[in-house]
Protein backbone atom coordinates (compact mmCIF):
# COMPACT_ATOMS: atom_id res chain seq x y z
CA UNK A 1 0.00 0.00 0.00
CA UNK A 2 1.38 3.67 -1.00
CA UNK A 3 1.22 5.94 1.31
CA UNK A 4 -1.33 8.17 -0.61
CA UNK A 5 -3.96 5.22 -0.23
CA UNK A 6 -3.32 5.08 3.22
CA UNK A 7 -6.22 6.43 5.76
CA UNK A 8 -4.32 9.41 8.02
CA UNK A 9 -6.46 10.31 10.90
CA UNK A 10 -6.40 13.40 12.82
CA UNK A 11 -7.22 13.67 16.13
CA UNK A 12 -7.00 16.87 18.14
CA UNK A 13 -6.56 16.91 21.69
CA UNK A 14 -7.46 20.27 23.46
CA UNK A 15 -6.87 23.35 23.81
CA UNK A 16 -9.65 22.29 26.40
CA UNK A 17 -9.90 18.45 26.85
CA UNK A 18 -11.41 16.45 29.80
CA UNK A 19 -7.69 14.82 30.21
CA UNK A 20 -5.72 18.27 30.61
CA UNK A 21 -5.38 20.49 33.38
CA UNK A 22 -3.87 23.62 31.15
CA UNK A 23 -4.68 24.22 27.96
CA UNK A 24 -2.23 22.87 25.47
CA UNK A 25 -3.21 21.44 21.80
CA UNK A 26 -1.80 18.16 20.09
CA UNK A 27 -2.71 16.94 16.99
CA UNK A 28 -2.07 13.05 16.78
CA UNK A 29 -1.87 11.81 13.58
CA UNK A 30 -3.13 8.55 13.19
CA UNK A 31 -3.21 5.42 10.92
CA UNK A 32 -5.80 3.06 12.20
CA UNK A 33 -4.88 2.77 15.76
CA UNK A 34 -1.23 3.60 15.56
CA UNK A 35 0.16 7.26 16.09
CA UNK A 36 2.27 7.79 12.96
CA UNK A 37 2.98 11.87 13.34
CA UNK A 38 2.48 14.69 16.04
CA UNK A 39 2.29 18.27 16.31
CA UNK A 40 2.48 20.30 19.70
CA UNK A 41 1.15 23.69 19.50
CA UNK A 42 1.62 25.41 22.90
CA UNK A 43 1.46 29.35 23.50
CA UNK A 44 -2.14 29.15 25.52
CA UNK A 45 -0.32 29.89 28.64
CA UNK A 46 1.82 32.69 27.55
CA UNK A 47 2.03 35.55 30.22
CA UNK A 48 4.69 37.64 29.22
CA UNK A 49 6.81 36.92 32.21
CA UNK A 50 10.13 38.20 30.90
CA UNK A 51 9.47 41.31 30.02
CA UNK A 52 7.51 41.96 33.37
CA UNK A 53 10.54 41.16 35.50
CA UNK A 54 12.31 43.34 33.60
CA UNK A 55 9.85 46.24 34.75
CA UNK A 56 10.26 45.09 38.38
CA UNK A 57 12.52 45.29 41.19
CA UNK A 58 14.44 42.66 42.38
CA UNK A 59 12.47 41.29 45.38
CA UNK A 60 9.39 41.63 43.26
CA UNK A 61 10.81 39.19 40.48
CA UNK A 62 11.31 36.88 42.88
CA UNK A 63 7.68 36.77 43.60
CA UNK A 64 6.34 37.39 39.97
CA UNK A 65 8.55 33.79 39.12
CA UNK A 66 6.95 32.15 41.76
CA UNK A 67 3.66 32.70 39.33
CA UNK A 68 5.28 31.54 36.37
CA UNK A 69 4.08 28.12 37.43
CA UNK A 70 2.22 26.69 40.67
CA UNK A 71 3.41 23.29 41.02
CA UNK A 72 6.64 23.91 40.77
CA UNK A 73 6.08 27.51 42.09
CA UNK A 74 9.32 27.10 44.03
CA UNK A 75 12.00 26.20 41.59
CA UNK A 76 11.75 29.29 39.75
CA UNK A 77 12.69 31.97 42.41
CA UNK A 78 15.31 29.30 43.54
CA UNK A 79 16.96 29.38 40.30
CA UNK A 80 16.06 33.25 39.70
CA UNK A 81 18.08 34.01 43.43
CA UNK A 82 21.00 31.63 42.37
CA UNK A 83 21.02 33.90 39.64
CA UNK A 84 21.41 36.94 41.23
CA UNK A 85 23.82 35.41 43.80
CA UNK A 86 25.78 34.52 40.86
CA UNK A 87 25.95 37.77 39.67
CA UNK A 88 27.02 39.54 42.94
CA UNK A 89 28.64 37.09 44.31
CA UNK A 90 26.72 37.07 47.57
CA UNK A 91 27.61 33.83 49.90
CA UNK A 92 24.53 33.03 51.79
CA UNK A 93 24.49 31.50 55.22
CA UNK A 94 24.93 27.68 56.03
CA UNK A 95 21.35 27.84 57.79
CA UNK A 96 19.01 29.73 54.69
CA UNK A 97 21.00 26.92 52.43
CA UNK A 98 19.38 24.40 54.86
CA UNK A 99 16.29 26.04 54.11
CA UNK A 100 16.19 26.09 50.82
CA UNK A 101 16.81 22.70 50.17
CA UNK A 102 13.94 21.75 53.00
CA UNK A 103 11.61 23.71 50.36
CA UNK A 104 12.63 22.07 47.26
CA UNK A 105 12.56 18.93 48.38
CA UNK A 106 9.15 19.87 49.86
CA UNK A 107 8.33 20.46 46.23
CA UNK A 108 9.71 17.99 44.74
CA UNK A 109 7.11 15.32 46.87
CA UNK A 110 4.13 17.15 46.44
CA UNK A 111 5.12 17.39 42.66
CA UNK A 112 5.47 13.67 42.19
CA UNK A 113 2.96 12.49 43.96
CA UNK A 114 0.57 14.99 41.86
CA UNK A 115 1.72 13.61 38.77
CA UNK A 116 1.81 9.93 40.13
CA UNK A 117 -2.13 10.85 40.35
CA UNK A 118 -2.74 11.82 37.44
CA UNK A 119 -0.77 9.26 35.55
CA UNK A 120 -3.41 6.95 37.31
CA UNK A 121 -5.81 9.03 36.19
CA UNK A 122 -4.67 8.34 32.89
CA UNK A 123 -4.64 4.64 32.69
CA UNK A 124 -7.82 4.24 34.74
CA UNK A 125 -6.63 3.82 38.41
CA UNK A 126 -8.83 6.90 39.86
CA UNK A 127 -7.82 4.74 43.35
CA UNK A 128 -4.33 5.88 42.95
CA UNK A 129 -5.45 9.36 41.62
CA UNK A 130 -7.24 10.15 44.86
CA UNK A 131 -4.98 8.51 47.29
CA UNK A 132 -1.60 10.25 46.16
CA UNK A 133 -4.15 13.75 46.27
CA UNK A 134 -5.36 12.72 49.43
CA UNK A 135 -1.54 12.04 50.88
CA UNK A 136 -0.55 14.93 48.82
CA UNK A 137 -2.29 16.82 51.61
CA UNK A 138 0.12 16.03 54.18
CA UNK A 139 3.01 17.42 52.23
CA UNK A 140 0.88 20.53 52.06
CA UNK A 141 0.77 20.83 55.75
CA UNK A 142 4.46 20.48 56.36
CA UNK A 143 4.16 23.28 53.66
CA UNK A 144 1.60 25.36 55.45
CA UNK A 145 3.57 24.65 58.49
CA UNK A 146 6.79 25.88 57.59
CA UNK A 147 5.88 28.61 55.27
CA UNK A 148 2.10 29.96 56.04
CA UNK A 149 0.85 28.73 52.60
CA UNK A 150 -0.11 25.14 51.01
CA UNK A 151 1.11 26.84 47.77
CA UNK A 152 3.42 29.45 46.34
CA UNK A 153 5.72 29.15 49.54
CA UNK A 154 7.36 32.45 49.41
CA UNK A 155 10.26 31.44 51.17
CA UNK A 156 13.35 32.74 48.53
CA UNK A 157 14.85 35.73 48.56
CA UNK A 158 18.07 37.49 47.30
CA UNK A 159 20.63 37.05 50.37
CA UNK A 160 18.62 33.96 52.16
CA UNK A 161 15.52 33.13 53.06
CA UNK A 162 11.88 35.15 54.30
CA UNK A 163 11.41 33.38 57.35
CA UNK A 164 13.60 30.73 59.30
CA UNK A 165 12.73 27.21 60.44
CA UNK A 166 12.54 27.34 64.61
CA UNK A 167 14.48 24.90 66.18
CA UNK A 168 11.68 23.73 68.53
CA UNK A 169 9.70 23.37 65.19
CA UNK A 170 11.93 20.79 64.10
CA UNK A 171 10.85 17.84 65.97
CA UNK A 172 7.04 18.30 64.49
CA UNK A 173 8.35 18.78 60.82
CA UNK A 174 10.45 15.05 61.01
CA UNK A 175 7.56 13.73 62.48
CA UNK A 176 5.48 15.07 59.74
CA UNK A 177 8.22 13.67 57.61
CA UNK A 178 7.81 10.19 58.89
CA UNK A 179 4.32 9.79 58.42
CA UNK A 180 5.29 10.01 54.77
CA UNK A 181 7.19 7.07 54.32
CA UNK A 182 4.52 4.35 54.63
CA UNK A 183 2.34 6.59 52.22
CA UNK A 184 5.75 6.42 49.78
CA UNK A 185 5.63 2.48 50.55
CA UNK A 186 2.20 2.03 49.83
CA UNK A 187 2.43 3.53 46.22
CA UNK A 188 5.63 1.62 45.88
CA UNK A 189 3.99 -1.43 46.13
CA UNK A 190 0.90 -0.24 44.28
CA UNK A 191 3.35 0.61 40.99
CA UNK A 192 6.06 -1.78 41.43
CA UNK A 193 3.78 -4.96 42.14
CA UNK A 194 0.92 -4.08 40.00
CA UNK A 195 0.80 -6.77 37.05
CA UNK A 196 -1.95 -4.64 35.01
CA UNK A 197 0.63 -1.39 35.29
CA UNK A 198 3.15 -3.35 34.24
CA UNK A 199 1.38 -4.44 31.32
CA UNK A 200 0.49 -0.80 30.74
CA UNK A 201 3.61 1.05 31.47
CA UNK A 202 6.59 -1.44 30.29
CA UNK A 203 8.21 -0.79 26.75
CA UNK A 204 5.95 1.53 26.58
CA UNK A 205 6.96 5.00 25.08
CA UNK A 206 10.46 4.34 25.37
CA UNK A 207 12.98 7.14 25.05
CA UNK A 208 16.45 5.45 24.36
CA UNK A 209 19.61 6.98 25.58
CA UNK A 210 21.05 8.41 22.29
CA UNK A 211 17.64 10.01 21.49
CA UNK A 212 17.16 11.10 24.94
CA UNK A 213 20.78 12.78 24.66
CA UNK A 214 19.80 14.23 20.81
CA UNK A 215 16.85 15.70 22.20
CA UNK A 216 18.36 17.61 25.23
CA UNK A 217 15.86 16.02 27.75
CA UNK A 218 16.64 17.04 31.57
CA UNK A 219 15.68 15.36 35.01
CA UNK A 220 13.93 12.62 35.84
CA UNK A 221 12.89 12.30 31.67
CA UNK A 222 16.53 11.91 31.62
CA UNK A 223 17.23 10.07 34.05
CA UNK A 224 14.75 6.82 33.27
CA UNK A 225 16.25 6.62 29.82
CA UNK A 226 19.65 6.08 31.29
CA UNK A 227 21.29 9.20 31.54
CA UNK A 228 23.04 10.29 34.68
CA UNK A 229 22.51 13.78 35.27
CA UNK A 230 21.48 16.11 38.36
CA UNK A 231 22.18 19.57 38.96
CA UNK A 232 21.81 19.34 42.76
CA UNK A 233 24.58 16.95 41.93
CA UNK A 234 26.71 18.10 39.10
CA UNK A 235 27.02 21.74 40.18
CA UNK A 236 26.16 21.74 44.03
CA UNK A 237 24.27 24.71 45.20
CA UNK A 238 22.28 25.71 48.76
CA UNK A 239 22.98 22.39 50.78
CA UNK A 240 22.66 19.75 48.43
CA UNK A 241 26.38 19.14 48.71
CA UNK A 242 26.25 19.11 52.58
CA UNK A 243 24.18 16.22 52.76
CA UNK A 244 24.30 12.41 51.68
CA UNK A 245 21.59 11.35 49.44
CA UNK A 246 22.01 9.63 45.60
CA UNK A 247 20.93 10.43 42.46
CA UNK A 248 17.97 7.64 40.87
CA UNK A 249 18.84 6.34 37.11
CA UNK A 250 17.00 3.97 35.08
CA UNK A 251 18.06 2.50 32.40
CA UNK A 252 14.87 1.44 29.58
CA UNK A 253 13.21 4.84 29.28
CA UNK A 254 9.58 3.71 28.98
CA UNK A 255 6.95 5.06 31.29
CA UNK A 256 7.19 2.16 34.10
CA UNK A 257 10.87 3.64 34.43
CA UNK A 258 10.30 7.41 34.54
CA UNK A 259 6.98 6.44 37.09
CA UNK A 260 9.83 4.09 39.56
CA UNK A 261 12.25 7.14 39.25
CA UNK A 262 9.75 9.32 40.60
CA UNK A 263 8.73 7.20 43.16
CA UNK A 264 12.19 5.99 44.37
CA UNK A 265 13.44 9.67 44.34
CA UNK A 266 10.84 10.85 46.63
CA UNK A 267 12.46 8.64 49.16
CA UNK A 268 15.88 10.44 48.63
CA UNK A 269 13.79 13.85 49.07
CA UNK A 270 12.85 12.84 52.54
CA UNK A 271 16.49 11.85 53.18
CA UNK A 272 17.48 15.18 52.10
CA UNK A 273 14.87 16.89 54.32
CA UNK A 274 16.49 14.83 57.22
CA UNK A 275 19.79 15.67 56.72
CA UNK A 276 18.93 19.03 56.33
CA UNK A 277 16.93 19.58 59.46
CA UNK A 278 19.62 17.60 61.35
CA UNK A 279 22.10 20.00 60.17
CA UNK A 280 19.78 22.78 61.11
CA UNK A 281 19.49 22.07 64.53
CA UNK A 282 23.65 22.74 65.00
CA UNK A 283 23.53 26.11 63.11
CA UNK A 284 22.63 29.30 65.21
CA UNK A 285 18.84 30.27 64.58
CA UNK A 286 18.09 34.16 63.19
CA UNK A 287 21.03 33.85 61.00
CA UNK A 288 19.21 33.41 57.70
CA UNK A 289 18.93 36.66 55.87
CA UNK A 290 21.97 39.13 54.32
CA UNK A 291 19.30 42.24 54.08
CA UNK A 292 20.88 42.85 50.32
CA UNK A 293 20.80 46.36 49.61
CA UNK A 294 22.31 46.70 46.06
CA UNK A 295 23.09 44.51 43.23
CA UNK A 296 26.18 45.75 41.49
CA UNK A 297 26.66 45.86 37.42
CA UNK A 298 27.12 42.12 36.01
CA UNK A 299 25.50 38.42 35.01
CA UNK A 300 24.52 35.99 36.53
CA UNK A 301 23.32 32.52 35.78
CA UNK A 302 21.27 30.17 38.31
CA UNK A 303 20.32 26.63 37.85
CA UNK A 304 17.62 24.44 40.02
CA UNK A 305 16.72 20.53 39.73
CA UNK A 306 12.98 21.24 39.14
CA UNK A 307 10.98 18.07 40.08
CA UNK A 308 10.70 18.19 36.30
CA UNK A 309 14.37 18.64 35.42
CA UNK A 310 16.49 21.83 35.11
CA UNK A 311 15.32 25.21 35.41
CA UNK A 312 17.76 27.63 34.27
CA UNK A 313 17.79 31.56 34.73
CA UNK A 314 19.77 34.33 33.34
CA UNK A 315 20.17 37.66 34.95
CA UNK A 316 22.05 40.88 34.03
CA UNK A 317 22.35 43.87 36.14
CA UNK A 318 23.18 47.77 34.94
CA UNK A 319 23.07 48.72 38.61
CA UNK A 320 19.70 49.82 38.46
CA UNK A 321 16.97 48.27 40.89
CA UNK A 322 15.67 46.16 38.01
CA UNK A 323 16.62 43.38 36.02
CA UNK A 324 18.29 44.87 32.79
CA UNK A 325 17.82 41.11 30.78
CA UNK A 326 15.54 37.92 32.47
CA UNK A 327 16.20 34.93 30.31
CA UNK A 328 14.44 31.54 31.73
CA UNK A 329 14.41 28.21 30.66
CA UNK A 330 12.21 25.35 31.97
CA UNK A 331 12.54 21.91 32.08
CA UNK A 332 9.46 21.17 30.28
CA UNK A 333 10.50 22.80 27.02
CA UNK A 334 12.62 20.47 25.85
CA UNK A 335 11.20 16.94 27.93
CA UNK A 336 7.87 18.29 25.51
CA UNK A 337 9.81 18.14 22.43
CA UNK A 338 10.86 14.42 23.34
CA UNK A 339 7.09 13.27 23.77
CA UNK A 340 7.06 13.23 19.47
CA UNK A 341 9.43 10.60 19.51
CA UNK A 342 8.32 8.34 22.43
CA UNK A 343 4.36 8.44 20.87
CA UNK A 344 5.28 7.48 17.29
CA UNK A 345 4.67 3.88 16.79
CA UNK A 346 2.51 3.64 19.66
CA UNK A 347 -1.42 3.02 19.83
CA UNK A 348 -4.00 5.64 20.33
CA UNK A 349 -4.89 4.26 23.82
CA UNK A 350 -1.31 5.13 25.16
CA UNK A 351 -0.72 8.39 23.90
CA UNK A 352 -2.03 10.03 26.30
CA UNK A 353 -0.12 7.81 28.95
CA UNK A 354 3.58 9.44 27.21
CA UNK A 355 2.34 12.55 27.05
CA UNK A 356 1.63 13.03 30.42
CA UNK A 357 4.81 10.91 31.16
CA UNK A 358 7.41 13.72 31.02
CA UNK A 359 5.19 15.80 33.78
CA UNK A 360 5.07 18.56 31.15
CA UNK A 361 3.95 21.99 32.48
CA UNK A 362 3.14 24.65 29.82
CA UNK A 363 2.92 27.49 32.19
CA UNK A 364 6.85 27.08 32.99
CA UNK A 365 7.43 26.48 29.45
CA UNK A 366 5.55 29.26 27.46
CA UNK A 367 8.34 31.75 27.74
CA UNK A 368 8.75 32.31 23.88
CA UNK A 369 5.82 33.40 21.31
CA UNK A 370 7.69 32.01 18.49
CA UNK A 371 8.01 28.37 18.11
CA UNK A 372 9.75 26.55 15.39
CA UNK A 373 8.36 23.49 14.03
CA UNK A 374 8.96 20.80 11.38
CA UNK A 375 8.99 21.73 8.06
CA UNK A 376 9.38 25.12 9.10
CA UNK A 377 5.84 25.77 9.83
CA UNK A 378 5.79 29.14 12.64
CA UNK A 379 3.81 29.95 14.76
CA UNK A 380 3.38 32.85 16.52
CA UNK A 381 1.35 34.37 19.51
CA UNK A 382 -0.96 37.05 17.76
CA UNK A 383 -3.98 36.14 16.19
CA UNK A 384 -3.37 36.47 12.59
CA UNK A 385 -0.17 34.71 12.48
CA UNK A 386 -2.19 31.99 14.08
CA UNK A 387 -4.63 32.23 11.73
CA UNK A 388 -2.82 32.47 8.52
CA UNK A 389 -0.69 29.34 9.74
CA UNK A 390 -3.60 26.86 10.98
CA UNK A 391 -4.74 27.63 7.14
CA UNK A 392 -1.54 26.60 5.54
CA UNK A 393 -1.67 24.01 7.92
CA UNK A 394 -4.72 22.79 6.39
CA UNK A 395 -4.06 23.55 3.06
CA UNK A 396 -0.71 21.13 3.36
CA UNK A 397 -3.26 18.79 5.36
CA UNK A 398 -5.62 18.42 2.69
CA UNK A 399 -2.52 17.71 0.05
CA UNK A 400 -1.16 15.41 2.35
CA UNK A 401 -4.84 13.44 2.81
CA UNK B 1 -35.47 27.92 33.52
CA UNK B 2 -35.73 28.60 37.40
CA UNK B 3 -32.45 29.68 38.58
CA UNK B 4 -33.02 27.50 41.77
CA UNK B 5 -32.52 24.35 39.50
CA UNK B 6 -29.08 25.73 39.44
CA UNK B 7 -28.88 24.91 43.43
CA UNK B 8 -28.79 21.20 43.31
CA UNK B 9 -25.86 19.47 42.16
CA UNK B 10 -23.43 21.65 40.26
CA UNK B 11 -21.61 20.38 37.67
CA UNK B 12 -18.34 22.39 36.65
CA UNK B 13 -16.52 23.16 33.39
CA UNK B 14 -13.23 24.26 34.45
CA UNK B 15 -11.53 26.36 31.88
CA UNK B 16 -7.96 27.26 32.24
CA UNK B 17 -7.02 31.41 31.13
CA UNK B 18 -3.21 31.23 31.37
CA UNK B 19 -3.02 30.58 34.93
CA UNK B 20 0.21 29.45 37.49
CA UNK B 21 -1.55 25.93 37.47
CA UNK B 22 -2.12 27.05 41.04
CA UNK B 23 -5.81 27.86 41.31
CA UNK B 24 -6.37 24.69 38.91
CA UNK B 25 -4.29 22.28 41.32
CA UNK B 26 -6.30 23.36 44.60
CA UNK B 27 -9.50 23.08 42.68
CA UNK B 28 -8.58 19.74 42.11
CA UNK B 29 -7.85 19.79 45.80
CA UNK B 30 -10.94 20.79 46.77
CA UNK B 31 -13.04 17.52 44.65
CA UNK B 32 -10.04 15.25 46.33
CA UNK B 33 -10.75 13.17 49.19
CA UNK B 34 -9.63 15.79 52.17
CA UNK B 35 -12.26 18.46 51.15
CA UNK B 36 -14.64 15.88 48.51
CA UNK B 37 -16.69 18.71 47.50
CA UNK B 38 -18.28 15.93 45.12
CA UNK B 39 -20.31 14.50 48.02
CA UNK B 40 -22.51 17.48 47.39
CA UNK B 41 -23.07 16.94 43.81
CA UNK B 42 -20.53 18.98 42.50
CA UNK B 43 -18.27 17.57 39.61
CA UNK B 44 -16.42 18.86 36.83
CA UNK B 45 -17.38 18.12 33.48
CA UNK B 46 -16.13 17.11 30.13
CA UNK B 47 -17.88 19.69 27.64
CA UNK B 48 -19.50 22.86 28.67
CA UNK B 49 -22.46 21.79 27.48
CA UNK B 50 -23.11 19.96 30.33
CA UNK B 51 -21.83 22.48 32.75
CA UNK B 52 -24.20 24.39 34.98
CA UNK B 53 -21.02 26.78 36.63
CA UNK B 54 -18.12 27.84 34.26
CA UNK B 55 -15.07 28.06 36.68
CA UNK B 56 -12.41 30.24 34.64
CA UNK B 57 -9.04 30.39 36.39
CA UNK B 58 -5.78 32.75 35.60
CA UNK B 59 -5.43 36.04 33.61
CA UNK B 60 -6.71 36.04 29.84
CA UNK B 61 -4.20 36.04 27.49
CA UNK B 62 -4.94 36.97 23.71
CA UNK B 63 -4.66 33.59 22.46
CA UNK B 64 -7.59 32.43 24.70
CA UNK B 65 -9.90 35.45 24.84
CA UNK B 66 -11.72 33.90 21.82
CA UNK B 67 -11.98 30.38 23.25
CA UNK B 68 -13.24 31.96 26.65
CA UNK B 69 -16.07 33.50 24.76
CA UNK B 70 -16.85 30.77 22.16
CA UNK B 71 -17.43 28.57 25.78
CA UNK B 72 -19.63 31.30 26.95
CA UNK B 73 -21.59 31.12 24.23
CA UNK B 74 -21.71 27.83 24.00
CA UNK B 75 -23.06 26.93 27.46
CA UNK B 76 -26.66 26.14 28.10
CA UNK B 77 -27.93 29.54 29.55
CA UNK B 78 -28.28 30.11 32.63
CA UNK B 79 -24.77 29.59 33.24
CA UNK B 80 -22.72 31.01 36.18
CA UNK B 81 -19.13 32.29 35.91
CA UNK B 82 -17.18 31.77 38.53
CA UNK B 83 -13.67 33.81 38.59
CA UNK B 84 -11.52 31.65 40.63
CA UNK B 85 -7.85 33.67 41.62
CA UNK B 86 -6.36 36.70 42.08
CA UNK B 87 -5.25 36.79 38.42
CA UNK B 88 -9.19 36.10 37.03
CA UNK B 89 -10.82 39.03 39.68
CA UNK B 90 -8.32 41.50 39.00
CA UNK B 91 -5.27 39.99 37.05
CA UNK B 92 -2.37 41.39 39.82
CA UNK B 93 0.81 41.74 38.44
CA UNK B 94 0.18 40.52 35.21
CA UNK B 95 -2.00 44.03 34.37
CA UNK B 96 1.52 45.30 32.39
CA UNK B 97 1.85 42.65 30.16
CA UNK B 98 1.72 42.63 26.78
CA UNK B 99 -0.52 39.45 26.54
CA UNK B 100 -3.73 40.02 28.64
CA UNK B 101 -6.65 40.53 27.62
CA UNK B 102 -8.23 42.36 31.15
CA UNK B 103 -9.77 40.50 33.96
CA UNK B 104 -12.39 37.77 33.56
CA UNK B 105 -15.10 40.67 34.06
CA UNK B 106 -14.44 42.83 31.04
CA UNK B 107 -14.58 39.60 28.92
CA UNK B 108 -17.79 37.89 29.64
CA UNK B 109 -20.24 38.62 33.30
CA UNK B 110 -19.18 37.04 36.27
CA UNK B 111 -21.48 35.92 38.87
CA UNK B 112 -18.85 34.98 41.94
CA UNK B 113 -15.14 36.15 42.33
CA UNK B 114 -12.85 33.98 45.02
CA UNK B 115 -9.88 35.67 45.44
CA UNK B 116 -6.51 34.50 46.48
CA UNK B 117 -3.45 33.22 45.44
CA UNK B 118 -4.23 30.47 45.42
CA UNK B 119 -7.45 30.79 47.44
CA UNK B 120 -7.73 28.30 50.03
CA UNK B 121 -9.63 24.95 49.45
CA UNK B 122 -12.11 26.40 51.95
CA UNK B 123 -12.53 29.54 50.34
CA UNK B 124 -13.62 27.92 47.51
CA UNK B 125 -15.89 25.75 49.06
CA UNK B 126 -17.51 28.98 50.84
CA UNK B 127 -17.74 30.68 47.36
CA UNK B 128 -19.81 27.88 46.40
CA UNK B 129 -21.49 28.14 49.18
CA UNK B 130 -22.18 31.73 48.76
CA UNK B 131 -23.39 31.32 44.94
CA UNK B 132 -26.17 29.02 45.90
CA UNK B 133 -27.44 30.72 48.82
CA UNK B 134 -27.52 33.99 46.27
CA UNK B 135 -29.41 31.56 43.85
CA UNK B 136 -31.78 30.20 46.48
CA UNK B 137 -32.29 33.86 47.41
CA UNK B 138 -33.09 34.92 43.93
CA UNK B 139 -35.44 32.27 43.04
CA UNK B 140 -37.21 33.37 46.61
CA UNK B 141 -37.61 36.51 45.32
CA UNK B 142 -38.93 35.62 42.31
CA UNK B 143 -41.66 33.67 43.59
CA UNK B 144 -42.62 36.26 46.12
Amino acid sequence: MTDKNKKRTIIPIGPYHPLQEEAEFFKLYVEGEKVVDMDIEIGYMHRGIEKLSESMHYDQSAFLVERICGICSNSHPFAYVNAVEDLAGFEISIRAKYIRSVIGELERLHSHLLWLGLAGHFIGYNTVWMWSWKYRELVNDIFEFITGNRQHYGMMKIGGVRRDIENKDIPQIEKMCDNLIPVLNMFKGAVMDDPVIHARTKNVGILPKNVAIDYCVVGPTARASGIDIDVRRDDPYAAYNLVDWKVIVGKNGDVFDKAAIRILEMFESIKIIRGCLNGLKKEPEGNFDLKVKEIPVGEGIGRHEAPRGEVFHYVKSDKTNRPARHKIRAPSYVNIASNKYAVIGQTISDAALILAAVDPCYCCTERVTVIDKRKNKILMNGFDLIKLSQEKTEKLRKKHA
Amino acid sequence: MNAKTLTRSLWVFHVACSPCNNCDIEILDTLTPRYDLERFGIQLVGSIRHADVLLVSGVVNKKIVSRLKRLYAQAPKPILVVAVGNCACSEILFRNSYNTCGPVDKIIPVDAYIPGCPPKPEAMIMGVVKLIRSMTQKSDNKSK
